[in-house]
């Protein structure tokens, strides 16, 4: 059944396909950004796939690679009760940095884009509503990025005598052994 | 009996009302964590927090003097749990319930606050991720040892509160995003951070 769909997708959107690929009974396949929505706009409509429900969509950073990001749509048919992994790619630079929505085709998608814009900066054109949904508004960058630092906080409001957290000690022991070596 | 502020008013009177204080703590359950189930614990038969004459919550700030911080509090969080406590009436205290309360616990990353007192003055801290019932209670009595001595934050600030009939809470801090209890909701939403 499964590998069914894989092989629908090779007959029908042949262009669209990057490459496939299976692993422990997940099938997956890695398509062109230019061609996303009409692969699957196929897996959704086409009878035979029914892909009805979008069950996640995360984003992977593999950095240090080009391109960076990793756009995944995991998708499953109720009717058929087959599960197909999309992947598409996106670069880092901030022009290249967009995959286009899938608001249109599942609702679900619309808080799941919200999420991964807020924690990767992946930009969802065409997305009605695109703005941070876990993270404050007053966030700067995306924490989930792996070049995000790690002991970087960014307080809404502190106590004027707040204890020293964590980085301010690091930063306060760095300055006390900055002086000692003057 | 260690009263900064000295009063006319006689430190015995002051010792009589930190006592009927240490014995009827009104508390305020400000649980955001799996830690609220451990309070249910404590508050129920079983550990029966009653004994202590902390029994009944408030689910209004204003009608509360034990601020429980019940759980990991986000920094998103931080100006809400900043405006409940300066909606509480003084003096009042306030018990970092759990490791996440106190410390942040285990989660050292962007969003956790390291510790409720990170915004507002912690009297006592219990550890325990969550701290089991009597844990808790040994904190609500290491708390009301701290109330009979005149030692908690807002007591040690108002100095002797026996004294004070009233206190004009007009002078409430802004807080440091900007904003205070006085403005309107079009004042204090931060900016649309919508972006396209």
């Amino acid at each position: 059944m499964a590998q069914s769909v894989l092989r629908i997708l090779q007959e029908r959107v042949p262009h669209a396909i990057v490459e496939t690929g299976s692993y422990v009974g997940d099938d997956m396949a890695l398509v062109e950004r230019d061609h996303l929505i009409e692969v699957l706009t196929l897996l959704k409509e086409d009878p035979s796939l029914d892909f009805s429900m979008l069950t996640d969509l995360t984003v992977v950073d593999w950095l240090g690679q080009d391109p960076r990001f990793e756009v995944v749509y995991q998708l499953y048919s109720i009717h058929h009760k087959h599960r197909v992994r999309i992947k598409a790619s996106v670069g880092e630079a901030e022009d290249q940095c967009w995959v286009p929505t899938a608001t249109g085709l599942w609702m679900a998608a619309a808080w799941a884009e919200r999420e991964a814009w807020d924690l990767y900066g992946v930009r969802f054109r065409g997305h009605p509503d695109l703005r941070r949904i876990l993270m404050y508004e007053e966030f700067v960058g995306h924490p989930l990025r792996k070049d995000y630092p790690q002991n970087a906080r960014q307080p809404l409001i502190r106590r004027p005598d707040a204890p020293a957290t964590d980085d301010q000690t690091t930063r306060l022991l760095a300055n006390s052994h900055d002086r000692r070596v003057e | 009996m260690s009263n900064d502020n000295p009063s006319f008013v006689p430190t015995v009177l002051q010792d009589a009302v930190n006592w009927a204080q240490k014995f009827s703590l009104f508390t305020y359950p400000f649980a955001t964590a799996c830690c609220a189930m451990e309070f249910m614990s404590t508050m129920g038969s079983r550990y029966d927090i009653a004994r202590f004459g902390a029994e009944f919550p408030r689910f209004s700030p204003r009608q509360a003097d034990l601020l429980l911080v019940i759980g990991t509090i986000t920094e998103r969080q931080a100006p809400v749990l900043r405006r409940i406590y300066d909606q509480m009436p003084d003096p009042k205290w306030v018990l970092a319930f759990g490791v996440c309360a106190s410390t942040g616990g285990f989660y050292q990353n962007y969003t956790v606050m390291p510790g409720a007192d990170q915004v507002i003055p912690v009297d006592v801290y219990v550890p325990g991720c969550p701290p089991r019932p009597e844990q808790v209670l040994d904190g609500l009595m290491a708390l009301q040892r701290r109330i009979q001595e005149h030692r908690g934050h807002s007591q040690r600030e108002l100095g002797n509160t026996a004294a004070i009939g009233y206190r004009d809470r007009r002078h409430l801090p802004v807080l440091s995003d900007g904003t205070s209890m006085t403005l309107g909701p079009e004042e204090r939403m931060p900016k649309d951070g919508r972006v396209r």
